[in-house]
């Protein structure tokens, strides 16, 4: 690992004047559980980490009629475990305790996780998020590109948006709070996610001198939710497709539903396809196999990924399954 | 460089550091404690796990001077003198180690585990060591392990109470 310097401020403002207004010269530091790895790897090289721990208001769970608050320190097993989450919010604490192993997550933040960089073994070998060869030929087209895109997949960006809870979080209506030199904004969370054109741009909406602050959910009365994820084994492991879904219900029919996919584009994917198709209907095996089929409608699977399709469906629909037998709020 | 002060198992220690330094080399080489094991560092195997203030951690992807202030606990520490901790039986009874390289970490992961829950279902303890690699694949016997613990840990427990 290369050298840096290592700060530690105690307030939101003396972080933001000490991180640089362009990518690259400064990161937040948080659990470090990616970061670290990044580091590791000189795939990326701050100059200076931002240690942002030592900022007390950024940790903890607060819950109340409106919904709920969660800090962006506030680690995963933690929050998994908060018992608000569990009672309230079951899909999300189902999620984050698929997100990692226990020592992970008892270190990574859920900013952190919100914030982590593509898995994608290309990026991760430091050949950037739009890998070219020198004639500009895009090496994921031709490449081992079992793991990318099957959706979203148009532009240069191949890779999968790489956080497992960040699909519940959108169903359930997250909304993201970050803080700059500029002063605090609100993003739906699913805004706060683009696909970068140019090496220089980052796959999320935060500036380089802002840091996200806390993730707030609306209340989930009458809401029925549920993740499901297809990994390689059992036990930890990236994941090949993931859905969430939150189903308002009024009574057994579905009044809005919210369909969202991950690993399957280089955004979290909510599927107005699928929002559609269950609108008003009663779930069961065919509404959730028709449902699950309009989710993938649109994919264009690359050279060697086509199987994520029918994995992607399958996800779709356990996920609607789960959510009306497990009568999770 | 950036002093620390980190408390190792009971005993404060303070050291200037790098602050790229990870906390599995501080321990190993600055504190001299090598029962932690350095295995993949990369965050996948679990050997170099420890507790930082009493929770489970990879030890080679936290950086020292996150440590600092900090209380650590490494497998050093467990054992009471002469008296092996009921864990570490557990390990010896139930051969939960073959070669013994993944133990320091599955032996603090237990720990971690066995504070939350002191009675663990076998999917539980499963579900507690799955960042945990053993290339033995000693696996059942390791679960065994862990469920031996637990059983004597409570037993010393409700003995103290009696």
């Amino acid at each position: 690992m290369r050298p840096f310097e290592y700060v530690s401020p105690t307030t939101k403002a003396q972080a933001v004047s000490l991180l640089a207004s362009n990518w690259g010269q400064a990161e937040i530091l948080a659990g470090g559980t990616d970061l670290l790895a990044l580091m590791k790897d000189d795939v990326v090289a701050p100059k200076r980490l931002v240690n942002i721990k030592d900022i007390r208001d950024l940790t903890g769970v607060t819950y109340n009629a409106q919904g709920l608050r969660i800090g962006a320190l506030t680690n995963l097993g933690d929050l998994a475990d908060d018992a608000n989450v569990r009672k309230n919010y079951p899909a999300l604490s189902d999620a984050l305790i698929e997100a990692a192993s226990p020592q992970i997550r008892n270190m990574a933040t859920l900013g952190g996780n919100l914030c982590q960089r593509p898995r994608c073994w290309f990026f991760r070998n430091g050949l950037g998020l739009l890998p070219k060869d020198e004639t500009g030929k895009e090496l994921v087209t031709d490449g081992d590109n079992r793991y990318h895109a099957i959706l979203g997949n148009d532009g240069p960006a191949k890779f999968v948006s790489p956080s497992t809870i960040v699909p519940i979080l959108i169903a359930y209506g997250a909304k993201i709070r970050v803080e700059g030199p500029k002063g605090k904004r609100e993003v739906p969370l699913e805004k706060f996610y683009v696909i970068p054109k140019t090496e220089t741009e980052r796959e999320h909406d935060l500036q380089p001198n802002e840091i996200v602050t806390e993730v707030v959910l609306p209340a989930s009365t009458g809401v029925k939710a549920a993740h499901y994820e297809v990994r390689q084994k059992q036990a930890f492991d990236w994941p090949l497709a993931v859905a969430a879904v939150a189903l308002k219900m009024n009574g057994s029919n579905v009044q809005a539903a919210r369909v969202v996919m991950g690993y399957v584009a280089p955004l979290p994917w909510p599927s107005p396809e699928a929002e559609q198709v269950l609108s008003g209907q009663s779930i069961d095996d065919d509404i959730a196999q028709k449902a699950a089929d309009a989710a993938v409608k649109n994919a264009k699977p690359l050279s060697h990924n086509a199987y994520k399709v029918q994995l992607a469906r399958v996800s779709v629909k356990r996920a609607l399954l789960k959510a009306v037998s497990g009568g999770a709020a | 460089m950036k002093n620390v002060t980190i408390t190792i198992n009971g005993a404060e220690q303070q050291a200037q550091v790098e602050p790229r330094l990870l906390l599995v080399h501080y321990l190993r080489e600055v504190a001299g404690l090598t029962g932690t094991h350095i295995g993949c560092e990369t965050s996948l195997c679990g050997a170099c796990t420890v507790l930082m203030d009493g929770r489970a951690v990879k030890s080679c992807t936290v950086l020292a001077v996150q440590a600092d202030g900090h209380k650590i606990g490494t497998v050093e520490g467990l054992a009471n003198g002469g008296q092996l901790h009921a864990i570490q039986e557990g390990f010896w009874e139930e051969h939960g180690l073959q070669c013994g390289f993944c133990t320091p970490g599955m032996l603090m992961c237990s720990h971690d585990l066995l504070a939350q829950h002191p009675s663990p279902t076998d999917s539980e303890i499963r579900e507690a060591i799955n960042g945990n690699l053993c290339r033995c694949t000693g696996y059942e016997h390791i679960v065994n392990a862990v469920k031996s613990a637990a059983r004597k840990m409570t037993k010393r427990v409700s003995a103290r109470a009696a």
